[in-house]
């Protein structure tokens, strides 16, 4: 199994496209930080100019922490269609190109394969995710230095800097499950697919669309919407309040992997009985 | 010596929706054949060739590959059966080199580099084998195809349309390559064409099929002898022998004369008694040819 998986993500590391999802994160991770070094007292007197006539602000407010917290907002919806870019054509990629008869003609089990693709491809789902975190909260720190962290959402959160690297570890953490999940579906549209497109483009189109849904049709799906895996995308910023949701927390983390748990078993299911025409 | 039976299909159907591809096909392939797997296009070649290799399982009937049920023991079974299916597609972002690894990797072969070695050589690929197979010519991946199926030193082969694509001189290297796989390494190969000449000039036995189903199955020259032939005479003079022959006992042979030169059809075994007849009546004969035999053959089981 492990050769197998070695096999698989030496494939995958092969790919020009690949790097495509880890090339996008740095250029925005890049413009992003620049932009605050350049406009960040502007954008900050944006976001925060509610606060100013109740709150008396200071100290180092653009920071790696801030940085950090900005990108992982601004890159959560961008994620899923990097990693559909692979893990949408670890399946569909090999019927494409006709591998498939080749692969499948050796002496190994269907199962065996789809597992050591599907590990491969959530591979490299958590490491475009570390490197998207890490490399914010690295540029960050050599661009601006650490500080306390400011998160307004319905409420006011100011985290001390040093009570927030744990929140970033947790977050990524979460983040990696929900991604996990994101991953199992872009898998499962690969296995029904003969090209890479379907599968990018259908990640892509139920995330949007559930999404969108989700906010705008309230009244169509309303009861539907906490069972939703897209309602718990962002939920990774449930770690960046004064006080952690615990209920709310787990009841993302059992929608995630009861989404991820179904999608896996239908590709195998499918994948197993699946005539290879390709 | 009594032959293993290698391949057994055994009333074999494949129905996708309303579309039966494979009807109720029932052949057999024996250890050292070179199997001819004959029939025009559409025919269902593809689809058994697959249901062989498990890649599609068969609406009913079963597959027996090397005495073991394919669909129950499809790891063992595949263990000893290497394959080119359709088109030799490889990862193009690889070397040959590296192609051949995942799949020796993947069949667990021991010392693969050596046998990497061995297979390259065979094939005429050793100078390249460190070039991307994005820059490989048609026939230079279909000798990749021919590598890949040796990796792990099957028992039988499996190649589906081999000369697809290739030049003359290419087909004529493949024929030659797949005749010294079948002598030297006495390996079972069956061939599934719609190239005649392919297969009348390697396969010892075949079968036609048509519409998915078995039209013939046999000896290659058995069945090509068993058969009338189409044959071509160029006389002396085509009129007066046509004339002869039509007063003769082979007044039924007689086809009609096709771009100055006289044909008959005619048994195998009656052609030297023709030539008798002609030879005392005092025709000159400037030559005899068979006009593609198994062509006409086909054409005759399939139409």
């Amino acid at each position: 199994m492990i050769k197998l998986i070695q096999i698989e993500l030496y494939k995958i590391f092969r790919k020009p496209r690949t790097y495509i999802g880890f090339g996008a994160i740095a250029f925005i991770v890049t413009v992003v930080n620049l932009g605050f070094l350049f406009e960040g007292e502007q954008l900050l007197g944006f976001l925060l100019d509610s606060l100013k006539d109740k709150f008396l602000l200071s100290g180092n407010l653009i920071n790696a922490y801030t940085m950090a917290f900005v990108i992982l907002n601004s890159l959560w919806i961008h994620l899923p269609i990097l990693i559909s870019i692979t893990a949408g054509d670890v399946i569909s990629g090999e019927a494409n190109n006709g591998t498939f008869r080749l692969l499948l003609t050796r002496p190994i089990s269907r199962s065996k394969l789809l597992a050591a693709k599907f590990i491969s491809a959530w591979i490299y789902t958590v490491l475009l995710l570390l490197f998207m975190i890490s490399l914010s909260l690295t540029m960050g720190y050599f661009m601006f230095g650490v500080g306390d962290l400011i998160v307004i959402k319905s409420t006011i959160s100011i985290l001390s800097s040093d009570d927030t690297l744990w929140r970033f570890g947790n977050a990524t953490l979460y983040g990696i499950l929900s991604m996990t999940t994101v991953t199992s579906l872009s898998f499962l549209l690969s296995s029904l697919s003969e090209n890479s497109i379907g599968p990018i483009v259908g990640t892509f189109a139920i995330i949007v669309g559930l999404t969108i849904v989700s906010t705008l049709g309230y009244a169509l799906i309303g009861p539907a919407i906490p069972y939703l895996f897209t309602t718990y995308l962002p939920s990774w910023d449930l770690f960046f309040t004064m006080k952690l949701d615990v209920a709310k927390l787990t009841h993302a983390i059992y929608v995630n992997l009861a989404y991820t748990i179904a999608f896996i078993t239908f590709t195998f299911y499918y994948f197993k009985n699946k005539d290879i025409l390709s | 010596m009594k032959k293993e039976v290698f391949l057994e299909f055994d009333h074999v159907s494949k129905q996708y929706k309303d579309f039966l591809a494979v009807n109720d096909l029932s052949f057999k392939v024996y250890e050292g054949d070179i199997f001819g797997f004959l029939g025009p296009n559409g025919a269902g070649k593809s689809t058994s060739i697959r249901m062989t290799l498990s890649l599609i399982k068969p609406t009913s009937g079963n597959i027996t590959l090397l005495g073991k049920n394919i669909v129950n023991e499809r790891e063992e079974t595949l263990a000893q059966v290497g394959a080119l299916i359709e088109k030799p597609d490889f990862y193009p972002y690889l070397s040959a080199q590296k192609n051949l690894e995942i799949l020796g990797k993947i069949s667990g072969v021991q010392k693969l580099k050596s046998k990497i070695d061995e297979v390259l050589e065979l094939v005429g690929l050793t100078s390249r084998r460190d070039s991307k197979v994005k820059t490989f010519s048609q026939g230079m991946k279909q000798r990749l195809g021919i590598a890949q199926t040796l990796l792990h030193d099957p028992k039988l082969i499996i190649l589906d349309e081999p000369a697809n694509g290739l030049d003359p001189q290419g087909q004529v290297d493949m024929r030659e390559l797949i005749v010294r796989i079948n002598k030297e390494r006495g390996i079972t190969v069956i061939i599934s064409s719609h190239i005649l000449n392919e297969v009348e000039q390697i396969c010892n036995r075949m079968v036609i099929i048509n519409k998915g189903k078995s039209m013939v199955e046999g000896n290659v020259s058995e069945l090509l002898t068993g058969s009338r032939m189409k044959v071509s005479y160029v006389t002396d003079d085509n009129d007066r022998t046509l004339g002869l022959l039509a007063n003769s006992n082979f007044k039924e042979n007689v086809n009609g004369i096709e771009k100055e030169k006289l044909t008959l059809l005619i048994e195998h075994e009656n052609i030297p008694e023709l030539n008798n007849f002609l030879s005392n009546e005092g025709v000159k004969v400037y030559s005899i040819e068979p006009i593609r035999s198994l062509e006409e053959y086909f054409i005759s089981v399939t139409k």
